[in-house]
């Protein structure tokens, strides 16, 4: 990534007439679409529409098919391959929906891994990495597993220790794809909170999501993947209404309203 | 994972081992040899039968014993990170189903030791560019892809050792089953396995903290700044190099690729160590050694005059060592 010096106030994320498909499937055309520091995007979708493939493509991950698309204005998905890859991963990390342990290996090894980009080729994991990785199991209610086996982990357990890993990366646009996937209520709210936590502190979130109310109630700002390759995307207040979500998801939904907080349900 | 002293400090317990282990290959044998002999071969002194006897052909023999069980534990560790999957050894991906069939034609066409080494190693070169050549297809490089063409390969070569085999004369057969069992008798120099062990260690070991996440997944590595694609290429080249060089020096000796990283990978678990490949890479290659001159002193020394393939010892030993930890390790999932 030394290449190209990137411009001062370079958007974290930003796309232009940004075209992805996947087998044949539209995902999004013509996409343009900013994300800067401090703000928390959801992306809403019914299955299929292609929320994952566009997170992954956002990550550089994949290749997109036009358009431009850059990180910290560094162009994918050049930047996030071969000498570049290392330093992209300290400005973007992704959380992936499925986690794999093929080997066994314990928590605290597995949130180190997320340690990588930031340990020089022939370095150890610190005394300082240990602690941040500490930390981050701390936040995310894990704090007496280290020496636990990953395997033994229930799904819950397992994906937030995924997220602990990505807080111990420390990135500064995270692109989660369902982050809430098997956490019981009151995880989903404080995973949700310590992410929305991290945009106020200058981060950046966009997040796959697939409960509209959560996403009113935690993201500030909404991209909507309508399935045909239309997209959607402004402040949540806008974008998440019941006429658009019954769009979204080709069934009737209803709003209710409970403490200044928005619900949908199926009507 | 261990820190990095530990790590060091158990690597230099295992060297300790390995010389010891080559130190007991040079003193056993069906001619009794003193420490004192076995110290004036090493020191360079002119001695008696016994000196000639270590220095011409005990040492060399060890020597090519250690090489060839570090190239095979070394290429193991590598393709079960590779295809992620911990019953994966050297031979899955048929180099050694190549090299057989390269050896055993050699052999067949009553070709010179030399000759039949090179043909054993262009065998594995073709099985291991056949293979990549076939998997690759459209660039998409699944690991189903590779481990079904590498199994296709092998079963196809397979069937090429056993024509060559059931129209070969009887008295060629003998020779052709050593070499298909793994035998080091037919090592000529140790040096060529040494130097290839060593620099697969130099060319592996700067990536093993890439190997760690590439075991956990392309997805996550690339994310956390991996460049997968070449460190997978690289790594499939390098483990097919290693694997070749060892099968030409000593034909295709089973369970140690397949069985030492496991051991080893056992025995860092207990420790609370995980699987970390900075320790498990140099570990394997050290410990593979050293249980090859092991077993190859046994092989020639358990029923001497008349000497055993050692491939058949380290299956005879390993099978029972394996079980052994296996049945101890508790069972975590459930």
């Amino acid at each position: 990534m030394t290449a190209s010096k990137p411009a001062m106030n370079a958007p974290l994320l930003e796309a232009a007439q940004l075209a992805v498909n996947i087998g044949g499937h539209r995902v999004c055309h013509d996409l343009n679409w900013r994300v800067e520091a401090g703000e928390s995007w959801a992306i809403l979708g019914r299955n299929g529409a292609g929320k994952s493939t566009l997170l992954a493509t956002l990550a550089g991950l994949r290749a997109q098919d036009r358009g431009r698309l850059s990180i910290a204005g560094h162009a994918l998905p050049l930047a996030s391959q071969g000498a570049g890859a290392r330093a992209m991963a300290r400005v973007r990390g992704y959380l992936s929906q499925h986690q794999i342990d093929p080997f066994a290996s314990t928590v605290m090894e597995t949130v180190l891994v997320g340690r990588h980009p930031h340990l020089g080729r022939w370095d150890w994991e610190s005394a300082e990495d240990r602690r941040i990785a500490g930390a981050a199991l701390n936040e995310v209610d894990l704090g007496g597993f280290a020496e636990r086996e990953v395997q033994t982990l229930s799904g819950g357990e397992r994906q937030r220790l995924a997220v602990a890993q990505l807080l111990g990366q420390e990135p500064q646009l995270f692109l989660l794809d369902e982050p809430l996937t098997h956490l019981d209520l009151s995880h989903q709210v404080a995973v949700m909170e310590l992410f929305t936590r991290r945009a106020t502190e200058g981060a950046a979130i966009v997040a796959v999501l697939h409960d509209p109310g959560f996403a009113a109630r935690y993201c500030r700002q909404t991209l909507l993947l309508f399935g045909n390759g239309e997209w959607l995307a402004g402040p949540a207040d806008e974008v998440i209404t019941a006429t658009n979500m019954t769009r979204l998801y080709g069934h009737p939904l209803r709003e209710l309203c409970a403490d200044g907080n928005r619900w949908f349900v199926p009507g | 994972m261990p820190t990095r002293r530990r790590a060091l400090l158990v690597l230099a317990v295992l060297v300790g081992l390995a010389l010891l282990s080559l130190l007991v290959a040079l003193a056993a044998g069906s001619l009794p040899v003193s420490a004192g002999d076995v110290l004036c071969a090493l020191s360079g002194e002119k001695g008696g039968l016994a000196v000639d006897v270590i220095r011409g052909l005990r040492l060399p023999r060890a020597l090519a014993a250690f090489a060839c069980g570090g190239l095979l534990a070394l290429a193991g560790a590598l393709m079960q990170v590779l295809l992620r999957n911990p019953l994966a050894d050297p031979y899955v991906l048929g180099i050694s189903g190549g090299a057989a069939v390269g050896a055993l034609s050699a052999m067949l066409a009553g070709l010179t030791l030399a000759l039949m080494n090179l043909a054993a190693f262009a065998g594995a070169l073709a099985a291991m560019l056949l293979v990549f050549g076939l998997a690759h297809g459209d660039s998409s490089w699944t690991r189903s892809r590779l481990l079904l063409t590498g199994v296709i390969v092998a079963a196809g070569c397979g069937a090429v050792v056993a024509l060559i085999l059931s129209i070969s004369p009887d008295d060629g057969l003998r020779g052709m089953l050593f070499w298909l069992m793994g035998d080091l008798g037919q090592a000529i120099s140790p040096w060529p396995a040494l130097v290839v062990l060593a620099l697969g260690l130099l060319v592996t070991l700067p990536f093993a903290r890439e190997l760690n996440l590439l075991a956990r997944g392309d997805t996550l590595a690339q994310a956390l700044g991996v460049s997968v694609g070449s460190v997978k290429h690289g790594i499939y080249l390098v483990a097919s190099m290693l694997t070749a060089v060892a099968v030409t020096t000593a034909g295709s000796i089973g369970f140690i690729g397949l069985v030492v990283p496991h051991l080893v990978r056992l025995a860092m678990i207990r420790l609370g160590w995980g699987n970390d490949q900075r320790l498990l890479l140099p570990a394997s290659a050290l410990a593979g050694g050293s249980l090859l001159v092991l077993a190859d002193t046994l092989a020639r020394t358990v029923i001497a005059p008349q000497q055993l393939p050692v491939g058949v010892l380290t299956a005879l030993l390993g099978v029972p060592v394996f079980l052994f930890l296996l049945g101890r390790q508790p069972n975590d999932r459930q």
